[in-house]
C-alpha cells in the first residue's frame, strides 16, 4: 500500500522518481582518540586534503562561467600549507585528528569573519572544504548535492542557494523538504527549473536514498512505493503538462482580447538567455543584485554595462523592467556597509541604500543609460522598497537624468499601495511584488515557513492592497504589474487581472500555463472571480471562490 | 637574512583577488618566503589562510623575509608585485 505524505506546493507538475537525499555535513565523533603516531594522521589529513583538492578542480574543469575560479579558489585552500600547518601543531600537541582538522578551519573561519566582508564568502567555501574532507577521514557519504548518475528526487531538511548552486537541472526531477514555505529558496528554484516541488512535509525525513516516489508539486503530495496505476498517473499528468507547454503562444489576451504582457523573472546572463528563448513579451523584473551577491567592492559603471547590454541584446524589440539593486535584509551586498540592524528587512535596504550611498545608484543608473542607448530593447526601470510619493519622484528624476526615459516603483510597501494615487502619479508605471508586500502587510517574515500561511497571496487583505494600486492604475491610465510567486498562479493571475492589473512576470516556465488559463476567461469573469476571492473570510476560501468561477475546459490542468 | 619592507598598494589591501595573486607568486618562489605585518609575527607567504588572516589593509607596511640561493630576486619580485594596484589589473593577465 503507498504512503501518502502531505506538504505545500510550490511549483506544479508531476513526476515520479528515485529519492537521493542531500548529504548532511559531518562532525566529529565525540568520543574520538588521538591517534598513536602524528606524522602518520598528518599523512592521513594531508591525503583527505588533496582528495577534496581534486575532486573540486575536476569539477571546476567541468563547471563554466564564474563556478571555474570560485572551485579553483576553494581547492587552493584545501591545498594551503597554513592550514596543514596548524593541524600538524594540534596534533602533536596530542589531540584527535578529525577533531585537529575540524578546529584549524575553524580557527581560519574566526579570523576571517572578524576581518570583515570582504571574506563572508570565503569562509563558506572554507567550511565547505572542511566537511568535505571530514567525510572523507570519517568514510561518510559527501555533503551537499549527490550524484547519483541518473535523475532522482532531491529530498532535504532544507535547500539554501549555497546547497543548490552545484545541482545539475538535467538530473533533478522534483524537490521536497521538510521546511520552507511558498517563497522560500526551494520554490523559486522548482519554478525556475520548472520541476514540481513539495515542501513543509515533515514525513521527508524517513525517505531513504533509492525510495521510489511520486512528486505531485500542484497537490503538495508525495506517493512513497506507489503502484502501477500511481505511477500510470503520474506519466499521463506529466505529458499533459508538456502539450500545454507545446500549445498556442504569443501575447497574453483574456478571452475577450484584453492585453495582459507576459513576462520572465530574471537575475542572470543565463537566465536571461534561457528566457529569451520562451514565448514571452520580455522581462517583467530583471533582479540584478544576483550579479554582485559575492563581490567585495562595488561593480565599476563599465563592467555593468557590458553585463546589462547582454541581457538587453538578448531581448532586442522586447521589453526588459530592470529593478535597480535590492541589497539588504536577506541579500547583503559585501561592497554596502549595511552595518548592524536590529531588523534588517525594516532597514536600509532596497532604494534606502541611496540616502547612504547615492553613488551606487547613479551609478547604476548610468551604466543603464549607457547599456540602454546602446541596444534595441525597450528597457524600464525600477525602483525597490520605495514608500512615499517623494521617494518615487526622486528616483524617476534620477533615472530621466541619465537617459533613461521609462522609470517607475516597486509597490512593496503597504504605505505605498494604500497611496497608490498619489504615487502613481509620480512614475511612468508600478510593479507590485507580491512577496514583499505579504511580509510587510502580515508582519510575517518571508523566510520564516511556520508563518507561511499568512504569506500566502490569496490572503483577502493582500488583495485589498492589489486592489487599491489596480484601481489607481485604471483611473489614471499608469500601468500596473505585479512581479511576485503570484503571477505565476494562473487562477490568481485571472484575479489580478480582474484587479486591475495588465502585465505578470513570473519565472519563465509558468509563462504558458498563464496564457492558457487567462486566455480561457472574460475580463468580466476576471472581475467576478476577483470580487469573491476579496468577499472570503481567509486565503483558503479565497482560492476556493476564484477556483469556483473556473472555465470548465481549463480546471483539470491547475 | 634579505628582507623587504613594502606598502601595500591595492585598494582593498591584501585580501580576495591581491591575496590571490601573491600567494600563487610566493608559491613559485625557489625559496620558502614569509610575510609579516611590521612588528608582527612572520607567516608563511604561500599560504593564503595565514596571509588572509594578517588583515593587510590599503597603504599598511609589511615585511618579507628570505633565505637562501635566488632569496634577494625571489623577494624582488614579490616587493614589486606588493607595490602594485592587483586589483586594477585585468582578469587573466
Amino acid at each position: 500500500m503507498p504512503a501518502q505524505l502531505e506538504g505545500l506546493g510550490v511549483s506544479p507538475g508531476t513526476v515520479s522518481g528515485p529519492v537521493a537525499r542531500l548529504g548532511l555535513p559531518p562532525r566529529p565523533p565525540a568520543d574520538e582518540k588521538a591517534g598513536a603516531d602524528p606524522a602518520a594522521e598528518a599523512d592521513r589529513v594531508a591525503a583527505a586534503l588533496e582528495q577534496v583538492a581534486a575532486s573540486l578542480e575536476e569539477r571546476a574543469a567541468r563547471a563554466t562561467g564564474d563556478a571555474v575560479a570560485v572551485l579553483g579558489a576553494t581547492a587552493m585552500m584545501a591545498r594551503d600549507p597554513g592550514l596543514m600547518a596548524t593541524v600538524r601543531t594540534r596534533l602533536d600537541a596530542g589531540q584527535p585528528t578529525v577533531a585537529s582538522l575540524d578546529a584549524a578551519v575553524e580557527g581560519f573561519c574566526e579570523v576571517l569573519s572578524a576581518t570583515g566582508g570582504y571574506l563572508a564568502e570565503r569562509v563558506a567555501d572554507l567550511r565547505d572544504v572542511r566537511d568535505r574532507a571530514l567525510a572523507v577521514l570519517l568514510d561518510e557519504p559527501m555533503p551537499g548535492v549527490p550524484h547519483p548518475g541518473h535523475p532522482f528526487v532531491l529530498v532535504a531538511r532544507d535547500l539554501a542557494p549555497a546547497d543548490t548552486a552545484t545541482l545539475d537541472p538535467a538530473e533533478v526531477l522534483a524537490l521536497v523538504t521538510e521546511l520552507g514555505g511558498p517563497t522560500s529558496h526551494t520554490a523559486i528554484l522548482a519554478k525556475g527549473l520548472g520541476v514540481p516541488a513539495v515542501v513543509r512535509c515533515p514525513a521527508a525525513a524517513d525517505l531513504a536514498d533509492g525510495a521510489l516516489v511520486v512528486v505531485d508539486g500542484s497537490a503538495g503530495v508525495v506517493l512513497v512505493d506507489p503502484d502501477e496505476a500511481d505511477l500510470a498517473r503520474a506519466a499521463a499528468r506529466t505529458a499533459a503538462r508538456a502539450r500545454l507547454a507545446a500549445a498556442g503562444g504569443g501575447a497574453g489576451t483574456t478571452a475577450d482580447g484584453v492585453g495582459v504582457a507576459l513576462l520572465a523573472n530574471i537575475a542572470t546572463v543565463d537566465d536571461a538567455r534561457r528566457a529569451a528563448a520562451v514565448d514571452c513579451e520580455g522581462v517583467g523584473l530583471f533582479r540584478t543584485e544576483g550579479l554582485y551577491l559575492g563581490r567585495a567592492t562595488a561593480p565599476r559603471v563599465e563592467e555593468q554595462e557590458a553585463t546589462y547590454r547582454e541581457v538587453f541584446a538578448a531581448f532586442a524589440g522586447r521589453r526588459v523592467v530592470v529593478r535597480t539593486l535590492d541589497a539588504g535584509a536577506d541579500k547583503p551586498l559585501a561592497f554596502v556597509d549595511h552595518g548592524h540592524e536590529e531588523n534588517p528587512a525594516l532597514g536600509v535596504r532596497g532604494l534606502r541604500v541611496a540616502r547612504r550611498r547615492p553613488d551606487l545608484l547613479d551609478g547604476q543608473l548610468a551604466a543603464l543609460g549607457r547599456a540602454t542607448a546602446a541596444e534595441g530593447a525597450d528597457v524600464r526601470v525600477m525602483a525597490p522598497m520605495v514608500s512615499t510619493p517623494a521617494e518615487a519622484a526622486d528616483f524617476v528624476a534620477r533615472a530621466r537624468a541619465h537617459g533613461l526615459p521609462v522609470a517607475g516603483a516597486m509597490i512593496e510597501v503597504p504605505a505605498a499601495a494604500l497611496r497608490a494615487p498619489a504615487l502613481l502619479a509620480e512614475v511612468d508605471f508600478v510593479s507590485i511584488g507580491t512577496n514583499d508586500l505579504a511580509q510587510y502587510t502580515f508582519a510575517a517574515d518571508r523566510l520564516q515557513g511556520e508563518l507561511a500561511d499568512l504569506l500566502d497571496p490569496w490572503q483577502p487583505a493582500l488583495l485589498d492592497l492589489v486592489a487599491l494600486t489596480g484601481a489607481a492604475g485604471l483611473a489614471s491610465g499608469t500601468p500596473v504589474g505585479v512581479c511576485g510567486e503570484a503571477a505565476g498562479d494562473p487562477l490568481l493571475a485571472c484575479v489580478l487581472v480582474g484587479l486591475g492589473v495588465r502585465s505578470l512576470s513570473m519565472a519563465s516556465g509558468l509563462v504558458p500555463a498563464v496564457r492558457l488559463v487567462l486566455g480561457a476567461h472574460s475580463l468580466a469573469r476576471c472581475g467576478e472571480m476577483a470580487a469573491a476571492a476579496r468577499s472570503a473570510p481567509d486565503a483558503v476560501a479565497a482560492r476556493a471562490a476564484a477556483r469556483a468561477l473556473l472555465d470548465d475546459a481549463v480546471a483539470d490542468l491547475l | 637574512m634579505p628582507q623587504r619592507h613594502v606598502v601595500v598598494a591595492s585598494s582593498v589591501g591584501l585580501h580576495a583577488r591581491p591575496a590571490a595573486l601573491f600567494t600563487q607568486a610566493a608559491a613559485k618562489a625557489p625559496v620558502p618566503v614569509t610575510i609579516a605585518k611590521v612588528g608582527g609575527a612572520p607567516v608563511d607567504a604561500r599560504s593564503i589562510l595565514f596571509v588572509l588572516s594578517l588583515g593587510v589593509a590599503h597603504h599598511d607596511e609589511v615585511v618579507l623575509t628570505a633565505e637562501g640561493d635566488g632569496a634577494d630576486a625571489a623577494l624582488d619580485q614579490l616587493a614589486a608585485l606588493l607595490a602594485q594596484d592587483l586589483d586594477a589589473a585585468p582578469a587573466g593577465s
